[in-house]
């Protein structure tokens, strides 16, 4: 570590401020930018699975374009 | 190669390789995060001119460099889109939208808060500042465009086009230190010839660069993955895949 102490750390001669801000900032930034596609992505799995038990059947609905070649 | 591309605009296929990708990338991603922030943060020196405010390198270079490259990924996705019709490539030109406003934005932020201690000023109309700025709107753009359009094939097809006229903004952006008196340091890091940075500073910011690129791939590929389940949600391919996870 290139710092002595915890507290110098922190304080970066000055600009731990901006420093650690910076990074919290950034850190909270990218976290919501991986959670919100994965909720959605929850939730729509939720509906379908939801879809399955209303409909009593893990039938598919559509057989027609599920062919591994679609293109859709 | 061929047959791998063909692959890629195959939903079923692309929903189990983008699951186990993702599943691989996404820890380890977190993992060079950590270690590049702990590197940058409380083991790399400081600058000798800029103190420990310089810190902020370590976020706002790996950001802006992959939001710049995040744009090209957006507007190459958006000619293929056009040109050949592949729904997965506007998929992808829209899951890469929203991403690359986020870099942008931790950017522009992370670089406002380095530039106070720096220069004595949170925001300066400078051309590179300023060129970023834009980028942060061509992005938003392309996520706002699309949702104004009743016809999402209309839709499409237009953000394609704003994304490829846009891409006129990303050599101005690199360029921009270059050609304009700029406030803003220019690139330390060269392909040829030496970099202007010390290995102790060039390493962590090397790791904290691939981190990055690694996290827009993710971050772009969970997009579509949820894009791509909502739309084959009546899909026997999709239903059969989540009745076995």
């Amino acid at each position: 570590m290139y710092f002595e102490t915890w507290a110098a750390a922190w304080a970066m001669e000055g600009h731990g401020a901006y420093v650690w801000w910076a990074y919290l900032v950034t850190m909270l930034a990218l976290v919501a930018m991986v959670l919100a596609p994965l909720r959605r992505l929850r939730r729509h799995v939720q509906w379908i699975s939801g879809d399955i038990k209303r409909r009593g059947a893990t039938e598919p609905v559509r057989a027609d374009g599920a062919a591994a070649g679609e293109n859709a | 190669m061929w047959s791998f591309i063909h692959k890629l605009g195959s939903p079923p296929w692309f929903y189990r390789f983008s699951g186990t990708f993702i599943r691989w990338l996404l820890p380890i991603t977190v993992g060079m995060l950590v270690c590049g922030a702990i590197w940058g943060l409380l083991i790399a020196p400081p600058d000798f001119r800029q103190g420990n405010s310089y810190r902020i390198i370590y976020i706002h270079v790996p950001a802006a460099v992959v939001a710049l490259a995040g744009y090209y990924v957006m507007a190459f996705a958006g000619a293929v889109s056009l040109i050949w019709r592949i729904k997965m490539a506007d998929v992808a030109m829209r899951a890469a939208a929203p991403v690359g406003a986020v870099l942008t934005a931790v950017a522009l932020v992370t670089g406002a808060i380095w530039g106070k201690p720096t220069w004595g000023a949170w925001w300066v109309w400078d051309a590179r500042i300023t060129s970023m700025l834009i980028l942060f709107f061509l992005y938003l753009g392309v996520v706002a465009l699309f949702e104004a359009y009743e016809n999402k094939a209309a839709a499409a097809k237009a953000c394609a086009v704003l994304s490829l006229v846009g891409t006129v903004n990303i050599p101005i952006i690199y360029k921009s230190v270059d050609w304009w008196y700029s406030l803003h340091q220019p690139a330390s890091i060269k392909f040829t010839g030496e970099s202007a940075i010390d290995a102790s500073m060039l390493y962590p910011l090397l790791l904290m660069i691939v981190a990055f690129y690694f996290l827009f791939a993710c971050a772009v590929l969970l997009n579509m993955r949820a894009e791509l389940v909502w739309a084959h949600r009546q899909s026997s391919w999709l239903r059969q895949a989540l009745g076995a996870a």
